[in-house]
């Protein structure tokens, strides 16, 4: 186990070193101590290194990751894991907006609640909300899943196309083209398979599944009002 | 940007490191508004006394003199305290709005930060280290403060234009975002008989609480109407004598970050504001809802 004193040393040359593990290293495990709020740890990561940040990041932290293991023990301030592309991100505490936004893959677990405009725009990245989610969340999200065990809050999937929301509590209220769907036996098997995967307790049959109604994919004046 | 600070003290044994404690917050919040700074803190009461905070930009020549005149034209003692740019005067309570008008008519270049029993306004343009430094604020105590760092998106890099705006009595308002509707605002409020000093959207958003306050609505009310009647992107943070009020607007793209202790309730644009706070590896740490009103009293 290696550790960076983030204080000490910098942010710079944290993202430098950290960057430089590819192919061959056997410095595979990472630790990063006196993280105190600071912005992008561990952006950029190209490795299938595992780095543990202990206590909670500001903005961007693990954004652009492939192939890492990023783990926060703490919270996480606006836009993780943002445009992920591959790996994981996995945060013990809360995570402020805009958690994995335009990700194109890899999977995004938070262990406690994401607040507004999570999953905005997701391109293919699967995230898994232990807690609940706020307003706006997967606004023009194209394809991925994203599971939530709380509730959602207001305008959930506004504008979406092809990702798939799991929702296990509440919705607040569907945004614009985002309707209720049937939960069907490849689904169960996907949202199976997440859950199992990000260490969440619950069951397949517990959720509800939402997803695009296809009703905005071309305009149509008769929808000019939902747009 | 702009960043926001904002501690309201529970435990009064925190009440004379306030001004240190703000001063981290503040200049952690540095890199979110370079422009400007400013603080408002509550700090000791005299009875039957009011606090003027008054700032001039030629501060020898306006404050030579000014307690014997003010007191002559007042009829009563005035003591004054100079601090850089800014001084605190004592008046008596009854004599607030008189010292206001003698302090036109003697100095009419000089601005009042604040009026009240127990607030200090200090604000001016540059970093916020040196804002602080020139003002000793670490030295301060007090029950509550809130303090600000500016990006100009709204009107010019001036002291005017700096946060916190006080429209009323003990009241203050910092703010993170931008107001859409202030100009019209602002003339309705002015007809209303609101002080407006500045073509800052901001001071509308403070002006438009003390309004909604005179005519009766509590804190709560009154920040509960800024998300009918104030259109733009708003996180604002206020003080009144006694209480410390938080809201965002529905939409709530500007960050903020919350702290809840048995010591204190803290208020960041960002978590690294509150880092260096007693025991916030334990504290209760949230966003705050959109549209949603959060106050204290004390």
């Amino acid at each position: 186990m290696q550790t960076y004193d983030l204080e000490a040393n910098g942010l710079r040359g944290l993202n430098s070193t950290l960057q430089e593990q590819n192919g061959g290293t056997n410095k595979t495990a990472w630790e990063i101590v006196n993280a105190k709020g600071s912005h992008a740890i561990a952006v950029g990561l190209n490795s299938p290194i595992e780095v543990t940040v202990k206590g909670s990041t500001g903005y961007y932290c693990a954004g652009m990751n492939q192939q890492a293991t990023v783990r926060v023990e703490g919270s996480v301030g606006p836009g993780v894991a943002e445009n992920m592309m591959s790996g994981t991100v996995i945060v013990e505490g809360d995570a402020s907006q805009y958690a994995g936004a335009t990700g194109h893959g890899g999977l995004l677990v938070i262990k406690g609640n994401a607040s507004s405009r999570c999953g905005i725009s997701m391109k293919g990245i699967d995230i898994v909300v232990h807690g609940n989610i706020g307003h706006m969340c997967a606004f023009m999200a194209q394809a991925g899943n994203l599971v939530v065990l709380g509730d959602a809050g207001d305008a959930l999937g506004d504008s979406c196309y092809e990702a798939r929301f799991f929702v296990r509590g509440s919705v607040k209220s569907l945004g614009a083209d985002c309707i209720e769907k049937e939960m069907r036996p490849e689904h169960i098997a996907i949202l199976k398979d997440l859950l199992a995967r990000a260490g969440a307790d619950a069951k397949p049959e517990e959720f509800k599944r939402y997803g695009s109604a296809r009703q905005l994919y071309n305009f149509d004046v008769d929808n000019a009002q939902a747009y | 940007m702009c960043g926001i600070v904002g501690l309201f003290l529970k435990d009064k044994s925190l009440e004379p490191k306030l001004g240190d404690m703000l001063t981290d917050m503040l200049i952690t919040m540095t890199d979110r508004g370079p422009d400007s700074a400013g603080i408002a803190i509550y700090g000791s009461e005299m009875d039957g006394h009011t606090k003027l905070t008054v700032q001039s930009d030629v501060p020898e020549e306006a404050f030579d003199g000014l307690e014997g005149a003010l007191a002559e034209a007042l009829s009563t003692d005035v003591s004054i305290r100079v601090i850089d740019t800014h001084a605190v005067l004592d008046v008596p309570a009854g004599k607030a709005e008189e010292a206001r008008s003698a302090l036109a008519e003697l100095r009419p270049g000089m601005r009042v930060m604040s009026a009240g029993d127990t607030i200090e306004i200090y604000k001016e343009v540059g970093l916020p280290e040196k804002v602080a430094e020139r003002f000793d604020v670490r030295g301060m105590g007090g029950t509550h403060g809130i303090g600000h760092t500016r990006m100009a998106t709204e009107s010019a890099v001036t002291t005017e234009g700096a946060h916190p705006f006080s429209t009323g009595s003990d009241q203050c308002l910092v703010h993170n975002g931008s107001l859409s509707n202030h100009n019209s605002l602002r003339r309705k409020l002015r007809r209303d008989g609101v002080r407006i000093e500045s073509q800052n959207d901001t001071e509308v958003g403070a002006a438009y609480l003390t309004w909604k306050m005179q005519n009766g609505a509590t804190l709560g009310e009154a920040l509960e109407g800024t998300l009918e009647d104030l259109d733009g992107f708003f996180n604002f943070v206020v003080g009144t004598k006694d209480g410390f009020g938080v809201v965002r607007d529905p939409i709530a793209c500007k960050p903020a970050v919350m702290a809840e202790t048995d010591q204190y309730v803290a208020f960041g644009s960002e978590y690294r504001a509150l880092v260096n706070l007693p025991g916030i590896e334990d504290a209760r740490v949230w966003e705050p809802e959109p549209a949603t009103v959060y106050f204290w009293n004390h």
